[in-house]
C-alpha cells in the first residue's frame, strides 16, 4: 500500500472535498483478533432538531408541545414507525430500512457536556472531546488513533497531507498521522447563509440588500439549482437547490465510502455537513429539515452501496453540537436547545433500537421549561463505539481521548 | 483610545489602506493621517523582485520560446506528412482509395492533413508558455506586498495608478508585472511628469496601445510599405492618461501627436539577445518634421519630440483636475466632495504634479474623511481586506487570480484602457459573486480564523452591532466568517 494506490483521481478529489476527510490506517488489535473495522464520523453542524428527526409520537405530551408541527404517524406524510414510542422523520425511508435490518440504531436525548448554546464552542466540545470549549487543538478521533497504533501498517507516507490549505475538522486533527482532501469544489452560499446575509443587509445597508434579494429571486426563478452538477464549477453559482445538496450529500459519503472500503484504505475518516440551524420555518414535515434529512438518508445509501464487504464491518456515527428548544417558536423554526439524537448505522452495529432514557416532554421535565433535558452523554456512545469496534483501551478512552470522563461509562452492546 | 479614535483609524485602513490585520490599529496609534502620511516615507521595495526577470527578459523568454514552438510543429507536421506518404503509396484522394474508407470518414486527403495538424499541435504544446508563470509569480509578489503592508496606502497608490496607467495581460502578459514594477511602482510617489515619461515609453504600453507598427505616412518605412499611423496610443494618453475626455483637444492634435509619437517602439526580441524587447526609437517608422498639438509647435527631430509632448501635457491644468479627480474618487466618494477634487488639482499645479504632495493633501483634508464610509471596495480591495484580516501573508496565485477573475477584476486584464472602473454601478451586481468567494474563503480558513477574534482584535471591535449579532447566530464558523466577510463593514469604505 502506498499513497499512490490511494491518491485518489482528479474526479474522486473533487467530489470528496465537501466533506472534509481524513484517515488513519488498521487498528492494531482489531487486525489482531482478524477483524477490520471501519469509523466513519459525520458532523451535523448547526444544531439538528432531534425531535423533529425522532418524533416521540408515543409521549402524551408531544402534540401539544409541538401542535401541527409535530410529526405523526397519521400525519402527511406519515412518520415511519421504529417502535411503540418514536417514529423516524418520513424523510429518512433509508434509515427506517436499516433499523428494521438492525443495521441502525438511534440515541435519543443525547448531548455532549456542553450547556451552553453557541454553535462554535458547542462544536468545539462536541469535536475536541473536551468538557470545556477552547482547550485543544486536538479531536477525540486523532486521539483515539494516536492510541490505537496501527500494527506496523501506517505507512510513514501517509502523513502527507493531500493539497494545502486544507481545513480538517477538528475531530481528526491532531498529531496522530491524518490525510486530508483541499476543498476543490464547495456548495455554494447555503440558502440559509443568504437568507441570514440578507436579513443582515435589511438592517444595515438596503442596496447590497435590494442586490442580494434579486439575485436570490433569479436563482429561483431560473430553477437552476433544482437540477445538474452538483459538483458544477459554474461561477454563477446558484443557491444550492435540494437536489443539488442531495447529489452532494451522497456525492461525497459515498467518495469517503469508497476509501474507506479499499483494502489498504484508511479505516477511519470523519466529514460534516451544515445547514441544520433551523431557526425559521424549519419544516420538519416537508421544508427545510426534512429536505435536509432525505439528503442525509441518501448519504446513507451512498455509503452502504460504496462500502461493499466492508459494510458489515462499518460503522458510522451522525453527531451534532447539540439540539434545538422543545417548542417551536414565532417564525415557525425552533432555536437552540440542548437534547437532541445521533444516528448509529452499518453493519456492524447491533442496531434495531432507540436507546433513550425518556426524560418527557412536560415543563417541568424540560431542560430550563425549554429544552429537551439530556439524559444520555453522547461521550458514553462514542466511547462504547470506540472500545468495541476498535478496540480503543477503556483508560484511554476515560484519560487521554476524553479526559475527565471517567465516571462517564462506555455504552455496551452497541456492535454487533 | 476612545471608540471615535479607532473608529478613525479602521477608517484610515479601509480609505486609504489595504484594510485591517492584526496589530495594525495599535500600530497607527491615534494619529491616522500622520500614520498614512508617514507610511509614503518609507520606500516601495519589493525585495523577492529581484528574482523575477524585467519586462524585457520576460517578453523576449516568451518569444523564443514561441518560435522554438513554431519550429517544432513544422518538423512534426512535415515528418507526419512524410510517414503518411511512406504508408500510402496511393496517392491522397484517389477514387478508389476514397471509396474505401468506412462511411462518414473524411477523404484521405483531409485525414492525413488533420493528422498532421494534430501532430504540429502536440509539438507545440510540449513546449510550454513561460509568459503564465510569469505572470503568476508577478501577481504573487504584488498581492503579498498588499498583504504584508502595514497601512497599504502606498500600495494603493500603487495599484491605482498601475490602473490608470493600464496595459493588458491579455495582450502582453510576459510584461504585466514588471511594467507596474518598472515604470508605476517607482513613480508613484514621484512627480507625475516622471511617471508618464516611464509609462508611455515602457514597451508593454507601446505593445498594448498599438503603437510598435505605427509609423508617419513620410517615414522611410512608411514609404516603403505603404502603411502609416495608428492613433490609439496617443488619443488614449490625451483622453484617459492626461488631459481627460473633452478637454478641448481634437482630432488634428490626435493625429499631430500620434506622428510624434512614431518610431517609440521595442527592440524585436529575435534581433537582439541582449535587449530584444526594451525601448527603442526608431527613425525609420518617424514622420519626420515639426507637429503643432495643442496650439503649440513642435520641431525636435526625435523621441525628444514626444517627450516634449508628454511635459505640456503633465503641466496642463486640465491634466490635474483629471487626476485630482480620479485620485478622490477612487479613494474617498463616487461623487467626491468638490473642494477636496479642487485642494487636490491645485496642490498638483502648485508642486509641478508631485503626487506624494497630492496624495498628502488628500488625507490631510476633512472633507476627505467627513462621508460615511459608503463606498464600496473594488474585488481586488476587498479579497485582500478579506484576507489581511485574517492575518495570512502567503497567497496562492493561481487561486488568488482565478478568484479576481471571477469577481470581474482580473489583474492586469481591464477589457479597455480605461481600466477598471470606480463606480458602485460597476460593481455592485457582482457582490452575490463575492457571497461565493467569501463562503469558499471562509470553508478553507475555518480551521485558521476564529470570527470573534477577527471582530475583536483586529477591528478592534469597529464593526456594526448587526454583524456581530449575526456572526455570533451564525450555525458554524465557516458561516460566520462567510457573513463578516460579505458585511458593509468588510465591503465598504
Amino acid at each position: 500500500m502506498g499513497l499512490v494506490n490511494h491518491l485518489p483521481t482528479r474526479r474522486e478529489l473533487l467530489v470528496g472535498s465537501g466533506a472534509l476527510f481524513a484517515w488513519s490506517q488498521m487498528p492494531r488489535i482489531a487486525r489482531a483478533e482478524g477483524r477490520d473495522p471501519r469509523l466513519l464520523v459525520i458532523v451535523l453542524r448547526g444544531a439538528l432538531d432531534g425531535l423533529g428527526a425522532v418524533a416521540p409520537v408515543g409521549d402524551p405530551d408531544w402534540v401539544s408541545l409541538r401542535g401541527d408541527r409535530a410529526l405523526l404517524l397519521d400525519g402527511k406524510p406519515p412518520a415511519l414507525p421504529l417502535d411503540a414510542f418514536f417514529a423516524l422523520n418520513p424523510a429518512m425511508p433509508n434509515l427506517h430500512r436499516l433499523y428494521k435490518s438492525g443495521k441502525a440504531a438511534i440515541v435519543h436525548a443525547a448531548a455532549t457536556p456542553y450547556r451552553e448554546r453557541s454553535h462554535f464552542d458547542g462544536q468545539d466540545v462536541l469535536e475536541s472531546g473536551l468538557v470545556k470549549p477552547g482547550m485543544t487543538s486536538s479531536g477525540w478521533l486523532n486521539r483515539a488513533l494516536l492510541a490505537m497504533e496501527s500494527g506496523g501498517r501506517v505507512d510513514p507516507r501517509g502523513s502527507r497531507a493531500l493539497g494545502i490549505g486544507s481545513v480538517t475538522p477538528l475531530v481528526v486533527r491532531g498529531s496522530a498521522p491524518v490525510m486530508t482532501w483541499v476543498p476543490q469544489k464547495l456548495l455554494p452560499a447555503s440558502e440559509d447563509t443568504q437568507n441570514r446575509l440578507l436579513d443582515l443587509y435589511q438592517h444595515t445597508d438596503p442596496k447590497l440588500a435590494t442586490v442580494l434579494q434579486a439575485r436570490m429571486k433569479l436563482a429561483s426563478l431560473g430553477g437552476a439549482a433544482g437540477k445538474g452538477d452538483a459538483m458544477s464549477d459554474d461561477p454563477t453559482l446558484a443557491p444550492p437547490g435540494i437536489a443539488r445538496v442531495r447529489a452532494y450529500f451522497a456525492e461525497a459519503a459515498g467518495t469517503a465510502a469508497r476509501y474507506l472500503a479499499k483494502p489498504d484504505g484508511p479505516r477511519v475518516g470523519a466529514m460534516g455537513f451544515v445547514g441544520w440551524d433551523t431557526h425559521i420555518a424549519e419544516g420538519a414535515a416537508s421544508g427545510q429539515l426534512y429536505n435536509l434529512l432525505g439528503a442525509l438518508d441518501g448519504a446513507f445509501a451512498a455509503i452502504e452501496t460504496n462500502m461493499g464487504e466492508a459494510w458489515k464491518e462499518t460503522v458510522v456515527a451522525v453527531v451534532t453540537e447539540f439540539g434545538r428548544t422543545a417548542r417551536i417558536n414565532g417564525t415557525q423554526g425552533t432555536d437552540h436547545g440542548t437534547g437532541t439524537v445521533a444516528f448509529l448505522i452499518g453493519g456492524g452495529l447491533a442496531g434495531g433500537r432507540v436507546i433513550a432514557d425518556w426524560p418527557g416532554l412536560k415543563p417541568a421535565q424540560l431542560l430550563e421549561d425549554r429544552d429537551l433535558k439530556p439524559t444520555t452523554d453522547l461521550r458514553a456512545v462514542l466511547k462504547g463505539l470506540l472500545r468495541d469496534h476498535l478496540r480503543v483501551e477503556e483508560n484511554v478512552l476515560a484519560e487521554t481521548v476524553f479526559p475527565g470522563s471517567a465516571d462517564v461509562k462506555p455504552m455496551g452492546g452497541l456492535v454487533a | 483610545m476612545s471608540n471615535a479614535a479607532k473608529a478613525e483609524v479602521v477608517l484610515a485602513l479601509h480609505r486609504f489602506g489595504m484594510g485591517p490585520r492584526p496589530g495594525s490599529i495599535a500600530a497607527i496609534g491615534t494619529d491616522p493621517r500622520g500614520a498614512l502620511i508617514a507610511e509614503l516615507d518609507r520606500p516601495l521595495v519589493l525585495s523577492a523582485a529581484a528574482s523575477l526577470p524585467s519586462s524585457a527578459k520576460a517578453y523576449r523568454t516568451v518569444a523564443d520560446a514561441n518560435a522554438r514552438r513554431t519550429a517544432r510543429a513544422k518538423q512534426a507536421q512535415q515528418q507526419a506528412k512524410k510517414q503518411q506518404m511512406a504508408a500510402a503509396p496511393v496517392a491522397a484522394g484517389d477514387q478508389g482509395q476514397a471509396q474505401a474508407q468506412p462511411e462518414g470518414q473524411p477523404q484521405g486527403y483531409s485525414q492525413e492533413k488533420d493528422t498532421a495538424e494534430m501532430a504540429a499541435k502536440q509539438a507545440a504544446d510540449a513546449i510550454p508558455d513561460p509568459g503564465r508563470p510569469i505572470y503568476l509569480q508577478e501577481a504573487k509578489l504584488r498581492t503579498e506586498a498588499a498583504l504584508a503592508a502595514d497601512i497599504g496606502f502606498a500600495e494603493r497608490l500603487v495599484w491605482f495608478w498601475s490602473n490608470h496607467f493600464c496595459v493588458s495581460a491579455n495582450r502582453i502578459q510576459s510584461m504585466s508585472g514588471a511594467y507596474e514594477r518598472e515604470a508605476v511602482r517607482v513613480n508613484a510617489l514621484g512627480r507625475f511628469v516622471d511617471l508618464l515619461l516611464a509609462v508611455e515609453g515602457h514597451p508593454a504600453m507601446l505593445f498594448y496601445l498599438d503603437n510598435l507598427e505605427s509609423m508617419g505616412a513620410n517615414s522611410t518605412a512608411g514609404i516603403n510599405r505603404s502603411r502609416g499611423l495608428n492613433e490609439n496610443f496617443a488619443r488614449e494618453i490625451m483622453e484617459l492618461h492626461t488631459l481627460g475626455v473633452r478637454t478641448g483637444y481634437t482630432q488634428d492634435d490626435v493625429i499631430s501627436f500620434a506622428n510624434v509619437l512614431t518610431g517609440w517602439t521595442l527592440v524585436p526580441p529575435g534581433a537582439d539577445p541582449q535587449h530584444g524587447g526594451e525601448f527603442t526609437f526608431n527613425p525609420r517608422l518617424h514622420e519626420p518634421g515639426g507637429q503643432t498639438v495643442l496650439g503649440k509647435r513642435y520641431e525636435q527631430e526625435d523621441a525628444e519630440q514626444g517627450r516634449a509632448v508628454l511635459r505640456d501635457l503633465a503641466a496642463n491644468p486640465a491634466t490635474a483636475t483629471h487626476v485630482a479627480t480620479k485620485l478622490a474618487r477612487h479613494f474617498v466618494a463616487d461623487e467626491p466632495p468638490p473642494a477636496l477634487v479642487e485642494q487636490m488639482a491645485k496642490t498638483f499645479r502648485d508642486t509641478e504634479g508631485d503626487l506624494k504632495q497630492v496624495a498628502i493633501i488628500m488625507v490631510s483634508s476633512d472633507d476627505a474623511w467627513r462621508g460615511p464610509p459608503a463606498k464600496l471596495k473594488r474585488p481586488g480591495e476587498w479579497v485582500v481586506g478579506m484576507v489581511r484580516a485574517t492575518g495570512i501573508t502567503v497567497v496562492d496565485p493561481v487561486r488568488f487570480t482565478g478568484g479576481q477573475e471571477l469577481l470581474g477584476e482580473a489583474l492586469w486584464r481591464p477589457s479597455a484602457p480605461k481600466g477598471y472602473p470606480d463606480e458602485e454601478a460597476s460593481w455592485i451586481d457582482g457582490v452575490g459573486r463575492r457571497l461565493d468567494v467569501a463562503n469558499y474563503f471562509a470553508e478553507r480558513i475555518t480551521g485558521m480564523a476564529d470570527p470573534q477574534v477577527i471582530i475583536e482584535d483586529v477591528f478592534a471591535s469597529q464593526i456594526a452591532p448587526e454583524v456581530k449579532q449575526a456572526v455570533g447566530r451564525a450555525e458554524s464558523r465557516q458561516q460566520a466568517l462567510a457573513l463578516l466577510f460579505m458585511s458593509a463593514d468588510f465591503q465598504r469604505r
